[in-house]
């Protein structure tokens, strides 16, 4: 950690975390003057370097001194904006600077297959906002920066998902019907922000908390909990408010999915789990409430539905959206238990969910770049004809099932064990149907890319095509290799997970 | 009960506004239309914000000068001229100043400014996605853009 710590000159490392996220808003500008979508690649390849560096950095600064407040432009907390990094914003940080990074490299194939040459460079720096959009989201200590971030994020989100119309149109339905509950999302966000500005005349989310503890809650209070978390719950994908996510996840180019997939609803989940733990007490009569009559029965009820509808899809991508939406269940009922062992199980989910998802989408990318399919039965045979990718493919839907030796199993484990802790037995229940379907729906997959013979004319590959897939394997395969070897050193995540839930929950 | 009502008059418009927005999101299958209901849904927000910045015999939250009837920037500028001695009374005046007058809230108003541009930017972003849907499908309609996309996957299997 001492290393990480002193990667960088001290000069650089004070000012990481505000680094962190101007870096990448400025290098969008620069893109997007960028003449050809290579360079503008390799603006953004190099931002995204510059953002990995920068996050381990400010991980080996919190672990060996604490929590990191950042006044941003030399005005002090509360009255001026705080960049705050706790242990519980570390990890996401990690996840959205790595994953982003290996997403970037993914990109440049991926890209250059799916999106017009005169609008790459523009593409690349939609994807820059968005990615300082999602750093800004967990790095910020002030509630209102939160919102205007997540819109940053979220404007930029809309505009590279629409650029899947090159592929298929329906990727404009799918952004514009995402914008709509976006918007009605994050304005919900706002207004539980302005409530509880109403109630403790201050926006630092530290300074809410310390003033909220004191004055207690009344009904203010409490309309501003269910605005926040109906905005933060729609823009997380819980489940009742998933609807846009399948067909965005879908028709959006495929970099893009495995960029979101792996990172967006994972910064919207943290900013959920920020407000509830942080800000208002989970001791607090009606936060408990919550936890167990909506986070926990929507968690579950997710589990169920959306992994029953990801068995009946035909849209290959679909059916991991959908996948993904259960996942999200998974990590709400952790979060509904209440318990420290919930939450760090929560987390641990959270990071290894995005792992796998990253994998699966990029090896669908990859299926797609070659081959240009989406449904699942035209995966027939691809394990013949591209065996490397299909390996990745199996390996992160083997651990999204959750078989041991993956860290599918590792997550699902301490979601159980946090269950029994609490009682829960219909939890646990719950868990392992889940598991069945999602064992259903990857079956169908798996049958269909190794069971079957590929169609007759598609063993021949283009040779053009065999040059590329380099930079596409290198990522799937680390995110995929990443999947089994969290299983055997499960220590740094479960670490990580541990200490984030230990910074909300006080101690134990 | 009328008493109740009448403190809470600012929230009556912008609970009108807000539904009505809302309703016409959901209810309208014109995506222009729906855009319109989404502006109108956010603008209320706005209010909500601009009217919890007011207090009530509140004045304009401009710090008032001295004698000069200079505001603050022209009372700092004094303050330079006529050395440490002068900055530090000028300092405590204004201060005295500011525990006498009660002020309105300032903060909503620069929050507003800036969910405003965001909104803006929303705004432009849902009018693009909507010309490329009419460039793509040569409809607005909800129901006909349905339609277009069930016949994609059913008919034109490959």
């Amino acid at each position: 950690m001492d290393m990480l710590a002193s990667l960088l000159p001290a000069g650089i490392a004070v000012h990481a975390p505000a680094l962190i996220v101007v870096i990448p808003l400025i290098m969008a500008a620069v893109a997007a003057f960028m003449p050809k979508g290579l360079w503008a690649w390799g603006v953004t390849l190099v931002t995204a370097i510059a953002v990995a560096v920068l996050s381990l950095n400010i991980l080996g600064q919190v672990s060996t001194g604490g929590v990191i407040s950042y006044a941003m432009g030399g005005w002090l907390p509360p009255a001026g904006i705080e960049l705050r990094v706790d242990m519980l914003n570390v990890p996401l940080l990690l996840l959205v600077g790595i994953v982003g990074l290996l997403c970037v490299i993914y990109a440049l194939p991926s890209v250059a297959d799916e999106i017009a040459k005169k609008q790459q460079a523009l593409f690349y720096s939609a994807f820059l906002v968005c990615f300082a959009g999602l750093l800004g989201v967990t790095i910020t200590g002030d509630a209102f920066n939160v919102f205007v971030f997540l819109e940053i994020s979220s404007i930029s989100t809309y505009t590279i998902i629409a650029m899947g119309a090159g592929k298929d149109r329906r990727a404009l339905t799918a952004s514009y019907n995402y914008l709509v509950l976006g918007t009605i999302g994050a304005t919900f966000f706002v207004i539980g922000v302005g409530f509880l500005y109403m109630a403790t005349g201050t926006l630092n989310i530290a300074d809410m908390a310390a003033v909220l503890e004191q004055n207690g809650h009344d009904r203010v209070t409490q309309a501003a909990f269910a605005f926040i978390v109906v905005g933060l719950g729609l823009k997380a994908a819980m489940f009742p408010l998933h609807v846009w996510l399948p067909n965005a996840y879908a028709f959006a180019p495929n970099f893009v999915t495995a960029f979101l997939a792996s990172t967006a609803t994972k910064v919207a989940f943290y900013a959920l789990i920020r407000f509830v733990f942080s800000v208002f007490h989970p001791e607090v009569n009606f936060v408990a409430m919550s936890f167990t009559w909506l986070f926990a029965v929507v968690g579950v009820v997710a589990m169920m539905v959306a992994s029953m509808q990801a068995v009946f899809q035909t849209d290959a991508r679909r059916l991991l959206a959908y996948s993904s939406v259960a996942q999200v269940g998974y990590m709400m009922l952790g979060l509904g238990m209440g318990t420290a062992a919930g939450l760090s199980a929560s987390m641990l989910h959270l990071m290894n969910h995005a792992l796998m998802k990253g994998a699966l989408f990029m090896a669908l990318g990859a299926f797609a770049l070659n081959f240009g399919v989406r449904r699942v039965k035209d995966l027939a045979g691809l394990g013949q004809t591209m065996p490397a990718s299909s390996a990745a493919f199996t390996v992160a839907s083997l651990s999204l099932v959750g078989v041991p030796l993956t860290v599918g199993f590792t997550s699902k484990w301490y979601l159980v064990t946090a269950a029994l802790e609490r009682g829960w037995w219909w939890a646990v229940a719950a868990l392992m149907i889940s598991s069945l379907l999602a064992l259903a729906y990857v079956a169908r997959l798996l049958s269909a890319i190794w069971m079957e013979t590929p169609p007759a004319g598609k063993a021949g590959i283009a040779p053009a095509r065999r040059l590329a897939p380099w930079m596409v394997l290198a990522p799937m395969s680390l995110l995929a290799f990443a999947n089994i070897y969290f299983f055997f050193h499960a220590d740094p995540l479960v670490g990580l997970a541990r200490a984030a839930a230990n910074a909300v929950m006080g101690g134990n | 009960m009328l008493e109740i009502i009448l403190e809470r008059f600012s929230y009556i418009p912008i609970i009108i506004l807000m539904m009505t927005g809302l309703y016409v999101v959901i209810a309208t299958g014109n995506l222009v239309k729906r855009l319109v209901g989404l502006s109108l849904f956010q603008t209320s927000v706005f209010l909500l914000y601009i009217t919890m910045g007011k207090v009530f015999g509140g004045q304009p939250p401009i710090i008032a000068g001295d004698a000069h009837g200079g505001d603050a920037g022209h009372g700092a500028d004094a303050a330079a001229g006529y050395g440490a001695e002068a900055a530090a009374g000028h300092a405590a005046e204004t201060a005295h100043h500011v525990a006498e007058i009660a002020y309105s809230n300032p903060l909503p108003h620069v929050l507003i400014l800036t969910a405003i541009v965001v909104g803006v930017a929303t705004l432009a972003v849902g009018l693009a996605l909507v010309v490329r849907i009419r460039e793509a499908y040569g409809t607005i309609e909800d129901d006909a853009l349905n339609a277009a996309d069930y016949s994609l996957e059913t008919g034109s299997a490959e």
